[in-house]
């Protein structure tokens, strides 16, 4: 390639470069916002100018929402049911899965079939029937409610099942060879085999969970059981009329899911393209 | 292999039984029962009785329903192609640079995704406070008068639109960049060799073979913003609520409003049939457009 070509490619590369990184810092503007906000006093927050970094750096509505507000029991609420749809839709996809991919039993492509099928359909659309259903086992405002209809996650058994698809067979003659009993194949074998596998689907389903909104809204009723995603937007006299305690609190409720991210960076994006590349 | 396959059957179905349990009981029995009081007056709790099809036939002339219909339409075309347009440019120039700036810029973009929609709707809000939001500030500067944005029916959706684009394109740039990642190197040598351009590789090398990505994303886009609700729902907090509904607000208005769980039901069935529609529309399209977009 001649040089005024490659030096015309240079530039135009360096622009888009260039760009790139102020709109990733323009993007992500609005989160440094609402931290810094959240940081700064009452009366400064209010200032009818743009202002990068406080002049008096303050906690003090993060103490406020901590106790003041019910926020505490709310993260307790929101820990207890994010760990318990992670553990039961992890480990229920994960046999799941792994009997579909390697037994022989009856209706397992029905099953396989249905599975696949339940993957189209608007969970949304099923909020009467969830809320009846909860409502007739007496689970409303409690964490089993909360909990019970989150834990349809087809993608986690999908996954499963694509993985110990590609597990060569030899490694399950082998075992079988030796009398390994199923459940020791699966847990000495192929588990093991797939951990990266099952620690990003859980971090996913653990930020999934934390994140949700629409059910853990509607399943509650009583402040104290509220997760701490819908707590923080149902109470608003609980913060006063202060937009930074607002915030504080919000960053207080997004923390625990921005932290996994940024730690499990490379575990979480990889299971959202897995996730992903299976719906295509 | 001789292995006893009865039990083998038998191991399986134990290991089947805790998620076949949960489905039959969260999934197969609840969406079995949506069909069935679609039919019928009952409350949110309760039985009713059967009134055939007056729940789906009340729709038609149903304001609040055509409301609620449009402005889900009017969100999906705010939405699907925009935001998978923006999220393919973020791609594309993430994919330019490497090692850690480039793993820094894409949480940039990637973080809003992680957020739970709550945390959003207050940055948000506080972004676009009609007094002191910091966007009001820029709005001044360009001399564009103050509008609030979430009070007013005109702004309410493209404003909802924006920040819905915002939050969730870091899923669909993750997509995309897989797909550029897995185009081979070679293919843009070669065509360097050729002298071609930026501009000509990207439009017969890139595009081309990112067609199948688009497709997707667009399809997982339009199944996810047909059930649209949350945002909708808290940006509308002292709002005009009613001028906002979209379907599943809707859905959620009949039922835990009004305790009418029949005709609520009658509006999930429309929208279940609306997903399922596009699902299969799009698997039939990737099918006959070749066995090669997999």
């Amino acid at each position: 390639m001649n040089a005024v070509t490659a030096r015309r490619l240079n530039v135009a590369g360096l622009i888009i470069t260039l760009l790139t990184v102020i709109c990733a810092v323009l993007w992500a503007f609005p989160l440094y916002w609402g931290v810094v906000s959240s940081l700064k006093p009452e009366d400064e927050v209010i200032r009818p100018y743009i202002e990068l970094w406080p002049d008096t750096l303050t906690f003090s509505h993060y103490v406020f929402a901590l106790t003041e507000t019910e926020i505490g029991r709310w993260y307790i609420n929101s820990v207890v049911v994010a760990l318990a749809v992670t553990f039961l839709t992890v480990g229920s996809s994960l046999l799941c899965g792994y009997a579909i991919s390697q037994l022989h039993f009856p209706f397992r492509n029905a099953l396989w079939w249905l599975i696949l099928a339940s993957f189209m359909v608007p969970l949304q659309t099923l909020i009467v029937n969830h809320f009846e259903l909860v409502a007739s086992l007496g689970l409303l405002n409690t964490w089993a409610g909360i909990v019970l209809p989150q834990l349809i996650h087809p993608v986690i058994i999908i996954v499963y099942k694509q993985f110990f698809d590609s597990v060569p067979k030899d490694f399950r003659e082998a075992a079988v060879m030796d009398n390994a009993s199923e459940w020791r194949i699966l847990t000495r074998v192929y588990i093991p085999m797939n951990w990266g596998v099952t620690a990003a689907l859980s971090i996913v389903c653990f930020i999934w969970a934390w994140n949700a909104f629409l059910w853990p809204f509607l399943a509650v009723t009583k402040t104290n059981m509220m997760t701490i995603t819908v707590g923080i937007t149902q109470v608003n006299d609980a913060f006063g009329l202060s937009y930074a305690r607002q915030l504080a609190a919000a960053v207080l409720a997004g923390m625990p899911v921005a932290l996994a991210y940024l730690i499990f960076q490379r575990r979480v994006t990889q299971a959202i393209t897995l996730s992903a590349g299976i719906k295509g | 292999m001789l292995r006893n396959t009865r039990s083998e059957a038998l191991v399986a179905f134990i290991l089947i039984a805790p998620f076949v349990a949960i489905y039959g009981l969260v999934f197969i029995y609840p969406l079995v029962k949506l069909f069935i009081i679609s039919f019928t007056d009952a409350p949110l709790i309760g039985d009713g009785t059967y009134v055939g099809v007056e729940n789906y036939t009340r729709l038609v002339g149903d304001r609040k329903f055509n409301t609620s219909f449009w402005n889900t339409a009017y969100f999906v075309l705010l939405t699907v192609v925009p935001g998978t347009l923006v999220a393919f440019g973020i791609a594309l120039g993430v994919n330019r640079l490497s090692g850690r700036i480039q793993a820094l810029v894409l949480s940039l973009f990637f973080l809003p995704y992680i957020l739970p929609v709550s945390v959003v709707y207050y940055i948000w809000d506080w972004t676009l406070n009609l007094q002191f939001g910091v966007a009001m500030h820029v709005f001044d500067l360009f001399g564009i008068p103050r509008v609030p944005v979430f009070k007013s029916t005109t702004w309410f959706m493209p404003a909802v639109a924006v920040v819905t684009i915002w939050w969730t394109a870091g899923f669909s740039i993750l997509l995309f960049l897989a797909g550029l990642r897995a185009i081979p190197v070679e293919i843009y040598e070669a065509a360097a060799l050729d002298n071609a351009g930026i501009w000509s590789a990207f439009r017969r090398i890139t595009w081309p073979l990112m067609w199948p990505i688009t497709a997707l994303v667009l399809t997982i886009q339009l199944i996810l913003q047909l059930k649209i609700f949350d945002q909708v729902y808290l940006f509308s907090i002292g709002g005009r609520v009613n001028d906002n509904l979209v379907m599943v607000y809707y859905i959620f208005q009949r039922a835990f409003q009004s305790d009418q769980g029949g005709r609520a039901a009658a509006i999930a069935v429309v929208l279940f049939f609306m997903v399922i529609i596009v699902s299969v529309l799009n698997f039939q399209l990737t099918r006959l457009s070749g066995g090669r977009n997999r």
